[in-house]
């Protein structure tokens, strides 16, 4: 099992004639994933390291049957890109592109929740990884395991940190979600959580918040409802300056909900453990009796 | 990006809006000129990019140039939560019947665009939050959808503008949706927003932040950041190329890629007993030069007493990590012990490269735990 990808992901690259899709494209392959296709307009015919690079995605899932989207496009088209592969109903798009407009993540979310099917993780995400069977994005396949813990996250690098924590200490993992930083990505911790719990394969899950907005709230209350797994969690961010950017207007919407220790307070009172640095996180997992 | 509130108004005005009358001055001189073509009564305005001026002295209502160059003297003198005042708006007085509350912004919450009206205007937005709820609106827009008149109608209604006002409120409101939305800012904000006894309704301040992402499509806006008022360490990060730079007050200098990572780190750093310096991303595939840039940075705070470099390779190369900690280490003198912590991609090959050099101020560490006790201990 596992969640998201897995053996049966046919993973197609808008942007596969980047210089970050294709180095990120030849890791995902070289990790066992099979990339099927490229997406660059004006590129349709080529070729980048074997694989068929189509002029849209219309044509790339025609041909192909890719059933995940990778999208590594700069920033001024991201947006376009994932709406493009939402118009092809692709059922899985992942958008690692970082400085996406706030502005058209706002539309692209309103467009993606009301009409159409297709799941969006990210952007501005590592992507997702289920160890041994598929790595969708820029996440390192070396400090994965296969297992059956399952890892969600709104970090890149600081995920890699506690993978490998977890690899070293013989934990392996179902399935690592990053869901990326943005104020408006896709796909939620709930939507993850939800998922880990139906998966067979899971049988605890690992949460990394960070401060900012009330996500990791909201799944303190999913978690007390409706997730019977064990949960470990690591908020990161206990001695960052509250609010260098943010408006009094912003500070209004999230309130004291913005930081660490109050993310942390709605997670222990929900039962979840919460570890104070990474290595203790994987300590904390280590001693759960699965 | 925060812009000032003269910049903000300059947008207003731009977009259709009219605001009072008004002047920039950096000196007390021009300020006294100003006011003297401005009329008998006007607000002289610190100008910085932070909240709470107006307790920090920052504004005052004055009658007649004198007064008004003498009050520009004392604000330009003045450094509101760390940042210099440079300039003044000297700004014609306004007969203020009430003061309300407006702004838009960006919901993270419910990722998507809400609007916040209050009739209690010209106090704390978050004591008014605390204290009356009730007193505050607000309406949600649908990106998709934008703006509708029922939205226009019910903020109206909840700031409580006069029927005989509704035409002015009306303007301000679909005005304000209108830049906040084709200058991609995250947030637009009034407070306070003036019913004249006029029947008027204006803008005396402005906040405007606009969304450095979107910049690209606005080259007329990017001006805006390269104002006088930031920290220069700051400055000089973002001219530099480096993703995010925050100045902190302790005396550990702390680099790392990822804002995730280095937030954990300045907290693993806490733990052990230390202060962080500054909060320092290097963001997604740095080489060399930034490395090198980043520690020179670092390094040039006389206050800091040592450095940790915490670096998780994915697509970040630890080998051009170690090459940049070697170039700044080639390019400046430096007095305090830098402790490198590398993993993931090409560590291996980065910790051969800082071994080889053997600098008498490079310490290797094999974990961050390892990483924050040495740099801490560094310090003692």
């Amino acid at each position: 099992m596992a969640i998201f990808v897995d053996e049966n992901s046919w993973v197609l690259v808008q942007g596969l004639t980047g210089e970050q899709g294709r180095f990120h494209a030849a890791r995902m392959r070289d990790y066992g994933t099979q990339v099927v296709a490229g997406v660059t307009p004006g590129r349709g015919g080529q070729q980048v390291d074997g694989v068929p690079v189509f002029d849209s995605v219309e044509e790339a899932v025609g041909e192909t049957g890719a059933n995940v989207a990778v999208i590594f496009v700069p920033a001024p088209f991201a947006a376009d890109a994932i709406l493009e592969a939402a118009g092809s109903e692709v059922p899985l798009i992942i958008c690692v592109t970082e400085g996406i407009p706030v502005h058209d993540m706002a539309r692209v979310y309103a467009h993606l929740g009301c009409r159409s099917t297709s799941r969006l993780v990210g952007p501005n995400c590592p992507g997702v990884i289920s160890p041994g069977k598929a790595n969708v994005g820029i996440i390192p396949g070396s400090v994965a395991s296969p297992g059956h813990v399952g890892l969600v996250s709104r970090s890149g690098t600081l995920t890699y940190q506690i993978m490998e924590e977890l690899t070293h200490m013989g934990i392996g993992q179902s399935t690592t979600v990053g869901i990326g930083g943005d104020p408006i990505v896709g796909t939620s911790f709930i939507d993850c959580l939800a998922r880990f719990e139906e998966d067979p394969q899971t049988f605890a899950v690992v949460l990394i918040g960070e401060i900012g907005g009330e996500d990791e709230e909201k799944a303190a209350a999913f978690i007390a409802e409706n997730v019977s797994k064990p949960v470990v969690a690591y908020i990161a961010g206990f001695t960052a300056p509250a609010g260098k950017r943010m408006g009094h207007a912003g500070a209004i919407v999230s309130g004291s909900k913005g930081t660490a220790s109050a993310k942390a307070e709605a997670l222990r009172a929900v039962g979840v453990m919460v570890g104070r640095n990474p290595s203790e996180v994987a300590g904390l997992v280590a001693k759960l009796p699965i | 990006m925060d812009l000032l509130e003269h910049q903000g108004k300059e947008l207003f005005r731009k977009w259709g809006l009219s605001t009072p009358e008004g002047r920039v001055a950096v000196t007390p001189a021009e300020a006294e000129e100003a006011a003297r073509a401005l009329g008998p009564i006007v607000a002289v305005k610190a100008q910085v990019r932070v909240g709470g001026r107006g307790k920090a002295g920052g504004v005052r209502v004055v009658s007649g140039p004198e007064e008004a160059r003498r009050a520009a003297e004392a604000i330009l003198a003045l450094t509101i939560k760390e940042y210099p005042v440079r300039r003044v708006l000297v700004e014609a007085g306004v007969q203020i019947a009430s003061q309300l509350y407006f702004s838009i912004l960006l919901d993270r919450t419910s990722k998507t665009h809400l609007a916040i009206a209050s009739p209690q205007g010209g106090m704390d937005i978050e004591t008014v939050a605390n204290e009356s709820p009730e007193a505050i609106t607000r309406v949600h827009i649908d990106p998709l959808m934008g703006l509708q008149t029922f939205h226009v109608n019910k903020l109206l209604r909840r700031l409580g503008v006069p029927e005989s006002s509704r035409r002015s409120g009306a303007h301000l409101i679909r005005t304000l949706y209108r830049l906040y939305v084709e200058a991609d800012a995250t947030l637009v904000e009034v407070n306070p927003l003036a019913l004249t006894t006029g029947g008027e309704v204006v803008p005396l301040d402005s906040k405007v932040s606009l969304d450095d992402s979107a910049l690209f499509r606005h080259p007329e806006l990017v001006h805006y950041g390269s104002d006088d008022g930031m920290d220069s360490q700051e400055t000089r990060a973002a001219a530099q190329g480096l993703h995010t730079f925050v100045k902190l007050d302790g005396d550990i200098g702390i680099v790392g890629n990822g804002a995730g990572l280095v937030m954990s780190t300045l907290d693993l750093v806490d733990q052990v007993g230390g202060k962080a310096a500054n909060f320092l991303d290097v963001g997604g595939g740095a080489d060399a030069t930034i490395l090198s840039n980043a520690l020179q940075l670092i390094l040039a705070d006389g206050g800091t007493k040592s450095v940790l470099v915490n670096i998780f390779g994915g697509i970040t190369r630890c080998d051009l990590v170690a090459e940049g900690v070697l170039d700044a280490l080639g390019t400046v003198e430096v007095k305090v012990p830098i402790v490198v912590r590398l993993a993931g991609t090409n560590a291996a090959e980065g910790r051969c490269i800082l071994g080889r050099a053997r600098h008498p101020m490079l310490v290797s560490a094999e974990t961050m735990l390892e990483a924050a006790e040495k740099a801490v201990e560094a310090t003692r």
